[in-house]
């Protein structure tokens, strides 16, 4: 028995923790830690509620557009208010070209230094030397798509850009709709650098991800898990939001469901929090149940000095069960990929995915108006729950919004990484990264690369998934002296 | 570049002591080289990571060229290859090796809670190694220390009201000077030239924020291209539309930075007032505290236990609030000096309550104060 510590893991939004204990070459026990806190949902309360779009896109700097869209969902279920048809579609495209952008860096740089070797410079050195196995004229290749990876992701941001203002933090994505005209010059310049990244895709991204597939094909077997999944809808397909191209679903066991959103319950028994009634490890926040009036009792303070507790994220359950959000599940609901549960499969899904919103985002192009408005104003409420749904790059992203007296009272956002990389809940139940890495090899345990493949492949972000449970009493209570 | 085999072609035809002189020359340049690519420790803190993918989105000169002709690019959690002991140890090597040479880059705040444990970035025999700690230690032997973002070098959203993790700004923590380079996220242009700026020039010329003055000396509202609908009165009254942007909580005119002229994302191809939606100041040292409401033309106050719109309380001082946007139009009518008066208003760089306690706003609070104490 061998206990291995990597710390940090890098190459992901943010870098966080793990820790495996490997007898006879193989994990038998996983944790994964973060590090690190913010407390955005406290920060939010007593502001204007519109401001939740761009305040939320600053919990990520890679997956912006997620958080500024959930926020506006929220803020339009609040106000019962519905985008314009342009507004609807703009916001699609400023989301979709974020994904490519998110996709194609996750695939190359922060995945590919795990099986192509870099070149003798920093930041490619130190770096582990086993089990490289692409041969020279491969990788070298591979290595070039790298670099090209970088300007094509940059190209995917000016996409952001031309209808989002700037990309990271797009200022577009409004509750109400959208703010910039398509006009032809924009659409075109728009259509022209979308060509550029589907043809990228199409021609470098999806053969090299087939080659590390056929290459280290053995990553089909390694990182599995039970079928557990959940999907939030992504893209609506009009303005009223009847049905999303990439749709809503869980699946158990394989099987797929309708998500039931009282289902959702949060633990916090192996998280840096203590719950307000006394009796810590148990079940304190419900998120579909949040405006409850059970929930005025429960409520979760920040405590990095709890015993027993190893990271700042939550564990968010489905039905009790530890479920697993991104690429991979969308595809599986969708119908559209459902190989496997692996390290290799999250990859090929990612990919896969990437090509998909590439080509659909060609087709929301013709559908815009020009000359029709693109942002319907409204009324903020002066008292109003909403709720915003929204798939984000890595998983199922929702914000909980309650106002009263026209500001925000209450906010609550549950982020794809909390639900992957959550610790165990009070049942001892793993999250789906620590399950995932159950019975992964470790060759040499001065080496585990094994260990970061099973586990970027989740493409975690640890800066989305540190929050605190937000709801009940005034805010003096949540800051406690230390 | 002249290629090292033709080098010693020309020497051996000059009659000169070919190995000898080859050496030396060749130690030279070699040594020119490094000198012109300090190495670069780039440490994130309690951040989003949106400075590190702005950076990554620089265009000229792209990421290749930077790595390979700017910068000796070592440590940064987003592109390196190296994780656990391997990358800690890369922070641990170059402070021994390289100290008063490399550049420390800070993106985030740094929380001080729990004694920085809300922000761990690796271990150390066995213990928490804090951000708090790295900064500090870092910090103190490298050549320049440069706070990338608003969050680095001002404390930005998480160290906004009620400020959960106690975070600080970097100058913060620092008793040293701390070049700031603000923006949420930082502009690739303002990092990138920074950077060119300090391995080709030193230091740049530094404003009263120590923002250097090349990308932050004029205001975002007297570089504006809308600069013209201001001045003939022609304001936009809802977002989307292309009009002046001031009456839908525009912070341009306190706003110092060059965004109307540089703009976003690697061409260049547009900024937030461009896409019809305001500028939120996001390079302000009191972002987001004081720039919001984004939408509205003043700041909230926060007062223990509550928020306030400056907008309601102006009544009852008469005082505009921190930031004195407010009175921007008559202040320009009337005396044509506004840049002055903003830096003014802006004054001092501190967070919170603080500021309330050192700017005008102090009144605010004095005003607010009475009559709570009065309806009590």
């Amino acid at each position: 028995m061998k206990k291995i510590t990597i710390n940090p893991v890098t190459r992901a939004n943010s870098p966080f923790v793990v820790e495996v204990t490997v007898d006879g070459g193989k994990v038998v026990e996983a944790k994964c830690s973060v590090q690190f806190f913010r407390g955005f949902e406290l920060i939010l309360r007593g502001r204007d509620p519109r401001d939740a779009s761009y305040l939320t896109e600053r919990v990520c700097g890679i997956c912006s557009s997620a958080h500024g869209t959930a926020a506006a969902f929220a803020l339009e279920d609040a106000a019962g208010v519905r985008p314009p048809h342009n507004g609807n579609i703009l916001r699609n495209l400023i989301l979709g070209a974020d994904l490519l952008q998110n996709h194609i860096r996750h695939f190359y740089l922060l995945s590919l230094p795990d099986y192509v070797r870099g070149p003798n410079l920093p930041p490619f050195v130190p770096g582990y030397k086993k089990d490289f196995r692409l041969p020279s004229r491969v990788n070298e290749a591979m290595l070039n798509n790298y670099y090209e990876a970088l300007e094509i992701a940059r190209l995917a941001h000016e996409m952001v850009a031309l209808f989002g203002a700037k990309a990271p933090f797009p200022h577009s994505i409004l509750a109400g709709g959208s703010t910039v005209a398509p006009a032809a010059d924009v659409v075109m310049n728009f259509r022209s650098k979308l060509q550029k990244i589907n043809d990228f895709i199409a021609n470098r991204m999806i053969p090299d991800a087939h080659t590390l597939a056929g290459v280290y094909d053995d990553y089909y077997s390694i990182g599995g898990r039970n079928a557990d999944m959940l999907v939030f809808g992504i893209f609506p397909r009009d303005q009223y939001d009847r049905e999303r191209y990439f749709p809503f679903g869980a699946v158990l066991d394989g099987q797929l469901y309708q998500v039931d959103l009282q289902a959702i319950r949060e633990d916090v028994s192996h998280a840096w929090y203590i719950g307000g009634v006394g009796q810590p490890g148990g079940d304190y926040g419900v998120a579909g149940n949040l405006y409850g009036k059970g929930m005025q009792n429960k409520q979760a303070l920040p405590d990095r000095e709890k015993q027993g507790a190893y990271t700042w994220v939550k564990a968010p359950r489905y039905k009790g069960r530890a479920v697993e959000g991104g690429s991979l599940a969308r595809l599986w609901v969708r119908g559209d990929y459902r190989h496997g549960v692996s390290t290799m499969d999250r990859i090929m899904a990612r990919v896969l995915e990437t090509q998909k919103v590439g080509q659909l985002m060609e087709g929301w192009l013709e559908e815009l108006r020009p000359g029709e408005p693109v942002y319907k104003p409204f009324k903020i409420p002066q008292k109003a729950t909403g709720v915003g749904l929204t798939g984000a790059m890595r998983g199922p992203l929702g914000h909980w919004l309650r106002i009263e007296k026209g500001r925000i009272a209450g906010y609550q956002i549950i982020t794809p990484t909390a639900w992957n990389m959550s610790p165990r809940d009070a049942g001892g139940q793993p999250g789906p990264m620590e399950q995932a890495l159950l019975n992964t090899p470790v060759a040499d345990e001065n080496e585990p690369i094994e260990i970061s493949r099973v586990v970027r492949a989740f493409d975690p972000c640890s800066a989305c998934a540190t929050h605190v449970i937000a709801p009940g009493k005034s805010l003096r209570e949540f800051i406690i002296p230390v | 570049m002249m290629k090292i085999k033709d080098f010693i072609k020309i020497i051996g035809k000059s009659g000169m002591d070919v190995k000898k002189t080859t050496n030396q020359l060749v130690g030279g340049l070699l040594a020119g080289d490094k000198k012109k690519r300090p190495p670069v420790l780039w440490l994130g803190t309690n951040t989003c990571a949106g400075d590190s993918i702005s950076f990554l989105n620089s265009l000229d000169p792209g990421y290749r060229a930077m790595i390979t002709n700017l910068i000796d690019f070592r440590y940064n959690h987003f592109v390196m290859t190296a994780e656990g002991d391997m990358s800690t140890g890369v922070l641990e090597d170059t402070l021994a090796k390289h100290a008063g040479e490399y550049l420390l880059i800070v993106e985030g705040t740094v929380p001080t809670r729990s004694g920085g444990l809300y922000c761990v970035v690796g271990h150390r025999n066995g213990k928490p190694y804090t951000a708090l700690e790295a900064v500090r230690e870092l910090g103190a032997a490298a050549g320049h220390v440069v706070a990338v973002g608003t969050c680095a070098a001002f404390g930005g959203p998480y160290a906004a009201h009620p400020n959960p993790s106690r975070g600080k700004s970097v100058q913060g923590i620092l008793d040293r000077r701390v070049i700031n380079v603000p923006g949420c996220p930082v502009n690739p242009g303002w990092i990138v030239g920074t950077l060119a700026h300090l391995v080709w020039y030193g230091e740049p010329e530094l404003d009263e924020y120590n923002r250097p003055t090349l990308f932050y000396g004029e205001t975002i509202h007297n570089l504006c291209q809308r600069r013209h609908y201001f001045d003939s009165g022609i304001f936009a009254a809802q977002l989307g539309e292309p009009w002046c942007m001031y009456k839908v909580g525009c912070k341009g005119p306190v706003t110092f930075a060059d965004c109307p002229y540089r703009q976003w994302n690697g061409e260049h191809v547009n900024w937030p007032v461009k896409a019809n939606t305001p500028c939120i100041g996001c390079v302000n040292p009191e972002f987001p505290e004081h720039t919001m409401p984004f939408f509205e033309h003043l700041p909230d106050i926060h007062l223990p236990q509550i928020t306030v719109n400056a907008d309601r309380i102006g009544a009852i001082t008469g005082t505009l609030a921190a930031l004195g946007i407010g009175s921007h139009l008559a202040v320009r009518i009337k005396k044509g000096r506004l840049a002055k008066t903003i830096k003014k208003g802006l004054a001092p760089p501190k967070l919170g309550l603080q500021v309330l306690q050192t700017t005008p706003a102090q009144k605010l609070v004095d005003g607010i104060k009475f009559k709570l104490k009065k309806k009590n």
